[in-house]
């Protein structure tokens, strides 16, 4: 009898949390200010170009995620550079690495205490299917973070390369304004030059 | 004649609402500016390019980013003090509009002058650690509390050498008008020159990096210990808020030191200092100040909440405190 009222209260909490956040995403500012003096495209620009990543890194990807922050490859230069700690101020959760059973509930947990307009990253073979740990003997991972928050970009690759995780940044871009960001793409030298030493 | 006086006090009220608009839009465009060159010379001290994308060296970048945080839903905790947790940012942003408003940029261009305008200022500028400690207290979150706890022991701490060393400043012009005091230094004698007053800017410079929570004494919203600290849950633009006040206590932090101790509106080598003249001078200096306030955050670790301590009580306080028996000495005697 404990056990069942425990349950009972247990679905009563996670009902409410879904109506407070229901409730949230009708409030949302962005559709009331899209109407009063933005256009949609305009706000959708604007959110795209400065995706705020949250300081949240699992496994061995979230070494390749720190790389992409520093010297050399610098998502700083799309806006992205801006890691917040607090779940509360960031657009982006890059799931960088094996989710596991004990981790998945902090990764629900996180997802929802993100404020509305956000995306999710899934960065990693791990974090898309499983990857190595999707085999008969898997008694702990989660096999693709997918099973547990819905996720807009998958990274492949075991880590993938800094290289890659930009263009997951400018595919998810992509994703929420309809069209390649940012405006005049800076190209790359074709022909690297050579220091001879 | 009621007429007449009448008449002045509305055009006094008409130019204190256009002062107070004005000087909105003068808080909003110095956080912009500020977040931009604080990321893109993080960005040069870390050997990256910053922002580079939006806009000709993404000099939009803040701008977008001001419309994303606007468009950010807005969450209160279930648990939270509903009413204090929104009141807490404001309270944050508004006396910083008021300290603006004293703040001379030049010989004609200012809000309003007080002849108490530094006690003002001073007043003005403690209210933000009463909102700090509320915007900690009403998230009912454990960071957010460590962090505003943090911060009230800072700031009361660091409050102490800030004034002591200002004080300085006024025994040497016996005058508490910001006006005054720039008249003071006219020419080339601005107070930094004197070797007490210099040893009181120095005093100031590292108590006011102190005061605004940031640099190498950034312990409130320490992000390795302390998620975010004091806005740890605040999101959209209640966040937003809090980032405004921060750069904005910055540029009242570098203002009060280069009236007091730089001479404010005064030029170098006696240059021009007109009413717009001086403005520039002014906000150069003030400028200059604010870029070395970022690249000693972007340089120092933090330091450890016992170190913080020592300093102030240890060090800054017994200095100043003989720094202003000196120039008191000084004073009488010359």
């Amino acid at each position: 009898m404990g056990e069942e009222s425990k349950i009972k209260s247990i679905n009563a909490f996670t009902q409410s949390l879904r109506e407070e956040y229901e409730q949230g995403a009708i409030e949302h500012q962005g559709a009331m200010l899209s109407q009063l003096l933005l256009t949609d495209k305009v706000l959708k620009v604007c959110q795209a170009n400065s995706l705020w990543p949250m300081t949240f890194g699992l496994a061995c990807c979230a070494i390749e995620m720190m790389a992409t922050g520093m010297a050399r490859i610098d998502m700083a230069r799309y806006g992205a550079e801006v890691f917040r700690p607090s779940a509360r101020q960031c657009d982006l959760l890059i799931v960088s690495g094996t989710v596991n059973k004990k981790m998945a509930p902090a990764v629900i947990t996180l997802y929802e205490q993100m404020p509305a307009p956000k995306w999710v990253i899934a960065m990693g073979n791990c974090a898309i299917s499983g990857g190595p740990f999707a085999v008969e003997e898997n008694y702990n991972v989660i096999e693709g973070v997918d099973r547990l928050i819905p996720v807009d970009v998958y990274i492949p690759g075991c880590p993938p390369r800094p290289e890659a995780l930009i263009e997951g940044i400018l595919k998810l871009q992509e994703k929420i304004t309809g069209g390649r960001q940012p405006w005049p793409q800076r190209k790359m030298p074709e022909k690297p030059e050579v220091i001879k030493i | 004649m009621q007429q007449i006086i009448d008449l002045i006090q509305t055009y006094s009220l008409l130019r204190m609402l256009i002062a107070f608009l004005v000087l909105i839009g003068i808080v909003f465009l110095n956080a912009i500016v500020m977040g931009y060159l604080e990321r893109k010379i993080a960005a040069r001290i870390q050997r990256r390019w910053g922002p580079m994308e939006i806009g000709v060296q993404g000099w939009l970048q803040m701008i977008l980013d001001g419309v994303k945080m606007l468009a950010k839903q807005l969450i209160v905790p279930r648990d939270a003090d509903r009413f204090l947790f929104r009141l807490a940012p404001l309270l944050c942003f508004t006396p910083v509009v008021m300290i603006f408003a004293a703040l001379p940029f030049s010989k004609a261009l200012y809000g309003i002058n007080l002849h108490i305008g530094l006690i003002y200022i001073i007043a003005m500028a403690s209210i933000n650690v009463f909102a700090i400690l509320i915007a900690g207290w009403s998230s009912n979150n454990k960071y957010s509390m460590f962090g505003a706890m943090r911060s009230v022991a800072q700031n009361i701490a660091y409050e102490i050498p800030i004034l002591l060393s200002l004080l300085s400043v006024v025994l040497t012009t016996a005058s508490f008008d910001l006006q005054k005091i720039v008249e003071a230094q006219s020419g080339w004698l601005w107070f930094a020159v004197y070797p007490n007053l210099f040893v009181a800017f120095v005093i100031y410079l590292i108590a006011g990096c102190a005061e605004t929570n940031r640099a190498p004494f950034d312990l409130p919203e320490a992000e390795s210990e302390l998620t975010a600290g004091f806005h740890t849950e605040y999101s959209g633009f209640g966040f937003g808020l809090f980032a405004v006040a921060e750069y904005g206590n910055l540029f009242i932090m570098a203002s009060i030191a280069s009236i007091m101790f730089l001479g404010g509106w005064n030029g170098p080598f006696g240059l021009a200092s007109g009413p717009l003249m001086g403005a520039f001078w002014f906000l150069s200096k003030v400028f200059v100040l604010m870029l070395v306030m970022i690249w000693v955050r972007w340089t120092y670790p933090r330091v450890r909440f016992d170190q913080l301590m020592n300093l102030a009580w240890k060090y800054l306080i017994p200095f100043s405190l003989v720094n202003l028996l000196i120039t008191a000495f000084l004073v009488k005697m010359i």
